[in-house]
């Protein structure tokens, strides 16, 4: 990593933090419970990081182990954290229909 | 096929904004469900482009690992009860911890065979701070997960010198650390000395809290892995990961700051609350009092003819109701009243259930009309004028001693004027304490009539005795 691209990295992350906070600041506590979940499933997305360790060619058992785990552990974040706020919000969407 | 190096990082650009896009719809009710389903989109076009990517030279193990994880965590996430929601969230979290944790190691041994790569400070830096923060992430939500499906006692575990031992973890973390950066680069004994030094911390860390607070934690938790996926953006030089990473650890700081918000607690309170020697004897002297006061115990029947005759009910639903799965028999409950012309509604308190937000959801499940909850602040000043507040398996957030006894631990708790109504009925499992362990001087109000049993049953009582009134 030179310089440039770190530094090219930290603006992206400054970034970012302000557009989380900004992006989630109006909402009601109806939603905190699905949007803990629903960001859980975001950082699923670190299934990315976990084929690029476990995909490296010519590396040893351990290795190996470790990829396969950090895949394994992933996947099931991902799927998992969508499906789970989605089987949430599902009910939301019912309540207008059923108050009417 | 060899795409142009461009493509793939055009898309990661279009997968980054469909991300964005999907947390702001996901922050509003009306459009929550669209919103995840893009984030969802989007996280699934970053990793569709990923797999393309030329240095995956091994597709076997990835495979494996994707079907396997996919259909376990497929199978959990619909199979989950609602109520035991913040526990699933909370093993997904430290799923997801974990693999960020595994991605460090694997980077930092592989950097061990490729002579030269390891010298750079940066990568190394960004490598142990995912290894680390990724560890505490894992192992403090496979605890909160134990708490709260019960396998460990949900009470605050303490033990002597604890604050002793957490600071020497501390400092074989932050030691080794420091050696591998300025001293010696290349050494596996100390990357895993970190490993094992933050896995036990993250255990030690949240043992001593209490399972009512677990909520916060794992929010806490969540952002933590949203972090430790930031950092191996920055060790893979990945901009999606980097802005999603960032985007969870931001929002997820946010989030646990406005969930200690509702419990009046600040996040230190919550955190280290436990060491504290305020909470004991007070609560006991709280405990104490009130347990000379005898409850006034009283019948189905007796509960169902005063709900049938009255005008105004607040229902409030605490976690019993959940536990119980009795939310379709309240439901009921209220119908069988409101065709008697009885204005039936709900007071939601913010943490009601074990999360913010959870109680609507459960009700939202059994089909209860969005109309009829009530935020606390809107329904507080309507106490009053109630009839009946029937509280149902609801404690701490309904307890007067937050607003008037400064001694106890609950003191200055936003809560539930219940204790306003003209009649109260609760109905309770046991004469035990609420999840915060203190005596409910609601209980021994005069105006209060203790329905003891459980939530289903109890309810289903009072619908009968409502239907013969």
């Amino acid at each position: 990593m030179t310089i440039d691209v770190l530094l090219v990295s930290l603006t992206i992350f400054m970034l970012a933090v302000f557009v989380g906070t900004e992006v989630i600041s109006k909402v009601p506590a109806t939603l905190h419970t699905p949007l803990m979940s629903g960001t859980n499933a975001i950082h699923g997305i670190v299934l990315m990081a976990a084929m690029l360790v476990a995909g490296l060619a010519g590396k040893g058992i351990l290795l190996t182990v470790l990829g396969f785990l950090a895949v394994v552990l992933a996947t099931g974040n991902v799927v998992g954290g969508f499906v789970v706020t989605d089987r949430m919000l599902e009910m939301f969407k019912k309540k207008p229909q059923a108050g009417k | 096929m060899q795409i142009p190096s461009y493509i793939p990082q055009i898309i990661y650009i279009i997968a980054a904004i469909l991300i964005i896009v999907g947390l702001k719809r996901l922050s509003s009710p009306a459009t929550a469900r669209v919103g995840n389903q893009i984030a969802a989109v989007g996280v699934a076009l970053a990793l569709a482009i990923t797999i393309l990517n030329s240095e995956i030279q091994d597709y076997l193990w990835i495979g494996v690992g994707v079907v396997i994880g996919g259909i376990a965590g497929y199978i959990m996430a619909r199979r989950v009860q609602m109520t035991a929601m913040p526990q699933m969230v909370a093993l997904f979290n430290g799923m997801g911890g974990g693999a960020a944790a595994l991605v460090s190691a694997s980077e930092y041994l592989h950097s061990q065979t490729v002579p030269g790569t390891s010298e750079n400070f940066a990568v190394l830096l960004t490598t142990l701070l995912g290894l680390i923060i990724g560890s505490l992430s894992i192992a403090g939500s496979v605890v909160a997960f134990g708490k709260l499906q019960g396998l460990i006692s949900g009470r605050p575990i303490t033990y002597g010198g604890q604050q002793v031992v957490n600071g020497i973890l501390a400092v074989v973390i932050v030691g080794f650390s420091l050696y591998l950066l300025f001293l010696q680069t290349n050494s596996v004994p100390a990357f895993v000395a970190i490993a094992a030094a933050a896995l036990i911390l993250g255990v030690a860390v949240v043992l001593p809290i209490g399972g009512a607070d677990m909520p916060v934690v794992i929010s806490l938790l969540n952002s933590f892995t949203g972090l430790a996926v930031a950092m191996t953006g920055f060790v893979l030089n990945n901009p999606v990961l980097i802005i999603s990473g960032t985007l969870v650890g931001a929002s997820g700081t946010l989030l646990t700051q406005l969930m200690s918000k509702a419990m009046n607690r600040s996040l230190a309170n919550v955190l280290f609350g436990a060491f504290g020697s305020a909470g004991g004897p007070a609560a006991a002297g709280v405990a104490g009092g009130a347990a000379a006061v005898p409850l006034r115990e009283t019948s189905a029947e007796d509960a169902g003819t005063l709900l049938a005759y009255s005008r105004s009910v607040i229902v409030v639903p605490g976690y019993g109701l959940a536990v119980a799965q009795a939310q379709q028999t309240v439901r009921e409950l209220a119908e069988v009243l409101e065709k008697r012309g009885v204005d039936v509604r709900y007071a939601i308190h913010p943490v009601a259930g074990r999360m913010p937000g959870h109680m609507n959801v459960l009700l939202a499940e059994a089909n209860v009309p969005y109309t009829q909850l009530k935020e606390m602040d809107e329904i507080n000043s309507e106490f009053p004028q109630a009839d009946v507040a029937l509280v149902i398996g609801a404690n701490d957030v309904t307890n007067p001693a937050a607003r008037t006894n400064p001694q106890s631990p609950i003191f200055g708790m936003p809560i539930l004027n219940v204790d306003q109504a003209q009649n109260i009925i609760v109905i309770k499992r046991g004469r035990g304490t609420g999840f915060a362990g203190i005596e409910n001087d609601l209980f021994a109000n005069p105006k209060t009539m203790m329905l003891f049993g459980d939530a289903k049953d109890a309810l289903s009582r009072l619908v009968s005795a409502v239907k013969a009134a």
